[in-house]
C-alpha cells in the first residue's frame, strides 16, 4: 500500500482546471479539425490522449512515495 | 442465432458464480481476512458507474454523434482528479458520523431533519427508477437478439415472462436481499456485495475489449483501416468533428460543456456511486489509487467504442441496424457465436452491476429515511420499550428491494420503448445532480442552512421535473403534447423546452441550466436569509471541520445537553442492532470510559456516542428521533451552542497555555546551561590566565634569585663577571616589569577601566614615527624596513594615539622577532578606502603554521617553538587586537607558511570610541 507523503491538494486542483480547460471550449477548438493523425482522425485521438496524460499525471500525484528511508516500519500499519 | 437455453445456462452460471463470490468474501470477512480491503478492488467497485448504458449505449452515441458519447467519462475523471479532496472528506465525514446514505448525508448536515432526508430520497427514487428500467431493457434486448437473430429495429413483441427480464429483476432482488440484508450493520458494509461488483466490472471490461479487438483486428485491419473504409461512406463524413455528421451550424459547446459537468457531479452524488466510494470504503488510504484506476477503467473500457460503432456502420450499412445492438449484433453476424455469448454475459453484469447496487443504495434510503421515521411518527410506536426492531428494519429493507425493483421492471413494460437509452440516463443523472449542490455545499460552507437545502432541492427538482421529465412524458406520448410549443394555457414564454424564451439550448442542458441555477439560488439565497439555528450550526461545523477535528487531540464536541438514563440507551440499542451487539457495543464504549459496563455514565459524549451507532443502522434522522424519545433532551439553543464550544475552545486554551509555559521552561533551561557552560569555560580560561602569568613571572625571578645568590655566596667574583650577572638582573626585572605592566594592562582594557586619550590622529605620521622607533631593531637584525603611505596622506581619525603607538610597535617588534638574520624585509602600507584606514605589516620571515593561526591572538599564546622562540610576553597581540576592537576597528592574520606573515588591522574612519560594556 502506498504511504508517506500526501498528495498535494493544490496541484489537483491545478489539474482538475487543466481538464476543465483543455476539454472544452474554445480549446477544443483546436483538436476539432480535419486532421488525421496515424490514419485517425485528431479530435477523438486528442481527447484520449488528454485523458491519458491527465491520469498520468494524477496517478504520480497520488502515488508520491515518502523518501526510501521512512519507508520500512510505516508500511502496513 | 444462439438456443434460448444456452444463453439461459450462461447467464445462469454467471448469476452462481456472482453468488459464489460474495459468499465466498462475506465468509472471509468474518473471518477477519477482508478481500476487499484493496485499492484495486475498491477501484474496481466503481466502475460500477459504467452500466448497460455504457455497454451497449455509448456505442449507439457514438454511431450517431461520434465522440458525443465521450464527455459522460471524462467528467468523472475531472472529479477524480479532486477525488483526495472531495471524496476523502466524504468519507471521513460519513465513517466520523456513522452515515450510510446521500439522503442520510445531506439530512445530518442540516441538523437531522427528517423532512429532507424523505425529499431526497424521493428524489432518488424518481431518478433511478428509469435507469433501473433501463437496465432490465437493455437486458431484455440482448437477450431477445442472441436468440431471435438480429432484425433491424424490431422490437416484436414478446410474452412478458419469457423476455427475461423480469428473471432477471427476480434474481437481482434475491442476490441483493441475500447479501445486502443478511444482517443490520452499523457502517453498512457488505464485503460480499462488493467482491461481486469488482468481479462483474472485470467481467465486461473484458468482455467490452474482446468485442473491440474482435471487431478492430479481426473484422478489419486495424482502427486505421476502419476509418478509411468510413471515409468511404459520404453519411459518415464529418461523424468525428464536434459538429456532427449533420454539419449543421456551430459545434454544441454548451452541451458538451453541460455534460462533462453533468457526469463530473454524478460520479460524486450518484447513489451508487456514494455507496461504492463512500459506505463500503474499508479505509481512506485506497482512494489513493482508486481515484486513478477508476478513470483509467474508463479510458479503457471506451477506446473500443468508435472502432465498434464505426465498424458496425461500415459493415451493415449505415442506419441499417440499430447502433446499441452492435455489441452483439457484430460478433453474432460474423459467426463469433462464443464471443456474443460472452459479450452478452458481459453487458448482464453491467447491467446487474448497477442494478444491486443502486437498489441497496436506495433501499437504505427507502427504509432509513421514509419509511422508518413514518412508523416511528406513529402513536406508540416509537415509545414502545418492547421487541427487537432488527427483524423488522431487515424486512422493510426487503420489501423496499423487491418493491424498487419491481418499480422499474413496471416501468420498462410501460415505457420501455418509449424513449431511447441514452436520454433515459441523462434525465436520472440530471434529477440526482440536484443534490449536489447541497451536498457538496454543506462539506464546505458551514453558513448553508436547512431552509437552503430544502428550497434547492425542491426548485431544482420542481424545475427538473417540468423542463426535462414532463417534456419525455409527452413524447413518450402519455400526455398530450400540445403545452410543448405553445407552453401551458398557451403561454408561450412558460414553453417547458424553452423557458422564458431561451431558445439554442438542447433540452438537456436547457434543463440543467434552469434546474441548477434555480437550485443553487435559492439554496444560497434562503441560507443567506435566515442565520442557521443552534443545530444546523453545530452539524455544519462538525461536517466542514472534520479533518481538523480529527488532527487535533481534544475530542470534537458534542452538541447535546440533557440527561439520559443508561438503562434506556441500552434496551433502545438491544432493540435497534439486536441484543449481542449492543452488549458489545457498550462493552467498547465503557472501555473507552475505563469503567464497567453498569457504570458507565450516560453523559452527553455516551449519548452522542450510541446516536452515532443507532444512525449506521436506522439513519440519523430515525437515530435522533429514537434517543429524543428515550432521553430527556435540552433544547439546544445559539447560545448553548456558543458554551459547548467555549468549554472545548477553553479546554483547548489550558492545553496549549500548558504547552507554551513547558516550551518557555524548556527555553529557560537551555538558555541556564548555555549561561553555565560559558561561566565554566570562563573560569577555565582564568584558571590557564593565571596559570599562564605565574609561569612567566617565575621564570625571570628565578633567574634573577640565582644570579643574586651566586653574586652574595661569591664575594670575590671578578668584576667582568659581576657586571654580566647585573645586567642580566637588571634585563629579566625590566621583562618581569613589562610583563606585570601588561598584564595591567590588559585588565584595564578588559574590564573598561583603560584610560583613553582620544584626539585627531594622523595615522600616516603615526606609522612614520612608530617605523623610525623601531629603526634600531630592524638595523641590529640587519632588515630593510619599506614604508608605503599614500601621497595625499589619509583622512585623520578620532583615536588615543599613544595607544594606536603602542599597537604599531608591537607588530614592529614581532616583525623584528620573526624576520630571518640576513635579508630581513618588512613592508608596513598605510591605505584609505571609503570605510576605513587599513594598516598592514609584512615580514618575510617563517610565518604562522596553520594550526597556529587561530589562536595567536590568545593570551600567552606565543608563536614557535618555546626553546627558539625569540623572548616576548604572549600578551602583545591579544592586547593590540584590545585596542583595535575597542575603536571599532578589527585586526587579523593573513600567512601562508613559509611566506611570511602579515599582520594587518583596520580601523573606520567615523571612529567611534565603542560604547562602554
Amino acid at each position: 500500500m502506498s504511504s508517506g507523503r500526501e498528495p498535494r491538494p493544490r496541484l489537483l486542483i491545478a489539474l482538475c482546471a487543466a481538464g476543465f480547460v483543455l476539454f472544452n471550449f474554445p480549446l477544443v477548438i483546436v483538436w476539432d479539425k480535419d486532421v488525421t493523425v496515424f490514419g485517425l482522425p485528431m479530435l477523438p485521438v486528442a481527447l484520449f490522449v488528454i485523458w491519458g496524460g491527465l491520469i498520468l499525471a494524477l496517478a504520480a500525484a497520488m502515488e508520491r512515495r515518502a523518501p526510501p528511508r521512512d519507508e520500512d516500519g510505516r508500511e502496513r500499519r | 442465432m444462439i438456443a434460448a437455453p444456452l444463453v439461459l445456462a450462461a447467464s445462469l452460471a454467471y448469476l452462481l458464480t456472482l453468488f459464489a463470490i460474495a459468499a465466498f468474501a462475506d465468509r472471509r470477512a468474518t473471518q477477519g481476512r477482508s478481500v476487499i480491503d484493496n485499492p484495486w478492488i475498491y477501484a474496481l467497485s466503481w466502475a460500477v458507474y459504467c452500466t448497460a448504458w455504457t455497454y451497449f449505449g455509448s456505442v449507439g452515441t457514438a454511431a450517431v454523434s461520434g465522440v458525443w458519447f465521450l464527455p459522460i467519462y471524462l467528467g468523472p475523471l475531472l472529479a477524480m482528479l479532486v477525488a483526495w479532496i472531495v471524496v476523502r472528506k466524504m468519507v471521513r465525514i460519513a465513517q466520523t458520523y456513522r452515515i450510510t446514505s446521500i439522503a442520510d448525508f445531506i439530512a445530518s448536515r442540516y441538523g437531522t431533519s427528517p423532512m429532507l432526508a424523505a425529499v431526497v430520497t424521493l428524489i432518488t427514487v424518481i431518478g433511478m427508477v428509469p435507469y433501473i428500467a433501463l437496465q432490465l431493457k437493455a437486458v431484455s434486448g440482448g437477450f431477445h437478439l442472441l436468440t431471435a437473430g438480429p432484425t433491424p429495429h424490431a422490437e416484436a413483441a414478446i410474452v412478458w415472462w419469457r423476455d427475461g427480464a423480469l428473471l432477471v429483476a427476480l434474481a437481482m432482488a434475491a442476490f441483493t436481499i441475500v447479501f445486502g440484508t443478511r444482517h443490520l450493520d452499523v457502517y453498512e458494509r457488505h464485503e460480499g456485495l462488493v467482491a461481486a461488483i469488482a468481479f462483474e466490472s472485470m467481467l465486461k471490461l473484458v468482455a467490452f475489449l474482446a468485442v473491440g479487438a474482435f471487431v478492430t483486428w479481426g473484422l478489419f485491419g486495424g482502427m486505421g483501416d476502419i476509418w478509411a473504409r468510413a471515409q468511404a461512406l459520404p453519411e459518415l463524413d464529418g461523424l468525428l468533428r464536434l459538429g456532427g455528421a449533420e454539419k449543421a451550424g456551430a459545434p454544441d459547446y454548451a452541451r458538451w460543456f453541460a455534460l462533462i459537468t453533468l457526469s463530473m457531479l454524478s460520479a460524486l452524488v450518484l447513489p451508487r456511486q456514494f455507496q461504492m466510494m463512500v459506505v463500503e470504503c474499508v479505509g481512506e488510504r485506497h482512494i489513493r489509487r482508486a481515484a486513478w484506476v477508476f478513470p483509467a477503467y474508463l479510458l479503457l473500457i471506451n477506446v473500443f467504442v468508435l472502432p465498434i460503432a464505426i465498424g458496425g456502420q461500415v459493415l451493415f450499412g449505415p442506419g441499417k441496424m440499430d447502433a446499441e445492438t452492435f455489441v452483439l449484433s457484430l460478433p453474432l453476424t460474423q459467426g463469433a457465436h462464443w464471443l456474443a455469448l460472452l459479450a452478452f454475459v458481459g453487458g448482464l453484469s453491467a447491467a446487474t452491476g448497477m442494478l444491486i447496487v443502486e437498489t441497496i443504495a436506495v433501499s437504505t434510503m427507502v427504509c432509513n429515511d421514509l419509511v422508518m421515521p413514518s412508523l416511528l411518527r406513529l402513536p406508540g410506536f416509537g415509545t414502545r420499550q418492547d421487541g427487537d426492531l432488527t427483524r423488522l428494519l431487515l424486512n422493510i429493507r426487503r420489501a423496499a428491494i423487491v418493491g424498487i425493483l419491481m418499480l422499474g421492471y413496471l416501468y420498462f413494460r410501460i415505457a420501455g420503448n418509449a424513449y431511447a437509452l441514452v436520454s433515459i440516463g441523462l434525465i436520472s443523472f440530471a434529477a440526482v445532480a440536484q443534490v449536489a449542490p447541497a451536498l457538496l455545499g454543506g462539506m464546505y460552507w458551514r453558513g448553508a442552512t436547512k431552509a437552503g437545502a430544502f428550497g434547492g432541492l425542491i426548485g431544482g427538482f420542481a424545475v427538473w421535473s417540468y423542463t426535462l421529465m414532463l417534456p419525455s412524458l409527452a413524447k413518450s406520448g402519455w400526455i398530450p403534447g400540445g403545452f410543448m410549443d405553445d407552453g401551458p394555457f398557451g403561454i408561450g414564454l412558460l414553453a417547458p423546452e424553452h423557458l422564458f424564451g431561451l431558445t439554442g439550448l438542447d433540452n438537456l442542458t436547457h434543463s440543467l441550466f434552469w434546474s441548477l441555477l434555480v437550485n443553487v439560488t435559492l439554496y444560497v439565497g434562503l441560507s443567506f436569509a435566515r442565520n442557521p439555528s443552534a443545530r444546523e450550526a453545530s452539524q455544519a461545523l462538525l461536517f466542514a471541520d472534520v479533518f481538523t477535528r480529527a488532527n487535533s487531540s481534544d475530542p470534537a464536541p458534542v452538541f447535546w445537553r440533557g440527561a439520559a438514563r443508561l438503562e434506556d440507551l441500552r434496551s433502545l440499542a438491544g432493540r435497534l442492532l439486536g441484543a449481542s451487539r449492543a452488549d458489545t457495543l457498550f462493552q467498547d464504549l465503557a472501555q473507552q470510559q475505563g469503567v464497567a459496563p453498569p457504570d458507565l455514565v450516560p453523559d452527553a459524549r455516551l449519548v452522542d456516542r450510541v446516536e452515532r451507532q443507532l444512525a449506521g443502522a436506522v439513519g440519523a434522522a430515525s437515530a435522533r428521533v429514537m434517543v429524543s424519545s428515550v432521553a430527556q433532551e435540552e433544547p439546544l439553543t445559539v447560545d448553548g451552542v456558543f458554551e459547548i464550544l467555549e468549554e472545548a475552545s477553553q479546554l483547548r486554551g489550558y492545553a496549549r497555555a500548558l504547552e507554551e509555559k513547558s516550551l518557555s521552561l524548556e527555553q529557560a533551561t537551555s538558555e541556564l546551561r548555555a549561561a553555565n557552560e560559558q561561566l565554566k569555560s570562563l573560569d577555565h580560561l582564568k584558571d590557564d590566565f593565571m596559570s599562564s602569568v605565574t609561569h612567566e613571572l617565575r621564570t625571570p625571578l628565578t633567574s634573577i634569585r640565582a644570579l643574586s645568590e651566586l653574586m652574595l655566596d661569591t664575594p670575590d667574583m671578578e668584576t667582568e663577571q659581576r657586571e654580566e650577572f647585573l645586567r642580566i638582573v637588571v634585563s629579566e626585572s625590566e621583562r618581569l616589569s613589562r610583563l606585570v605592566n601588561q598584564v595591567l594592562d590588559m585588565a584595564k582594557i578588559e574590564s573598561g577601566n583603560a584610560e583613553w586619550r582620544n584626539s585627531d590622529v594622523d595615522m600616516g605620521a603615526l606609522v612614520s614615527n612608530a617605523v623610525r622607533a623601531t629603526s634600531e631593531l630592524f638595523r641590529g637584525r640587519h632588515a630593510a624596513v619599506e614604508l608605503s603611505v599614500p601621497d595625499g596622506g589619509v583622512p585623520v581619525i578620532r583615536a588615543d594615539p599613544d595607544r594606536l603607538t603602542q599597537v604599531m610597535l608591537n607588530l614592529l617588534s614581532n616583525a623584528a622577532k620573526f624576520v630571518p638574520e640576513e635579508h630581513g624585509r618588512v613592508l608596513v602600507a598605510l591605505d584609505s578606502d571609503e570605510d576605513g584606514l587599513t594598516v598592514e605589516v609584512r615580514d618575510n620571515g617563517p610565518g604562522v603554521p596553520l594550526k597556529d593561526q587561530a589562536s595567536v591572538f590568545e593570551k600567552f599564546r606565543q608563536g614557535g617553538d618555546a626553546l627558539t622562540r625569540p623572548a616576548g610576553t604572549g600578551l602583545g597581540l591579544p592586547i593590540s587586537r584590545q585596542i583595535v576592537n575597542h575603536f571599532g576597528g578589527r585586526m587579523w592574520l593573513d600567512s601562508q607558511p613559509g611566506q611570511g606573515a602579515c599582520f594587518a588591522f583596520w580601523l573606520p574612519l567615523g571612529a567611534r570610541e565603542e560604547e562602554e560594556p
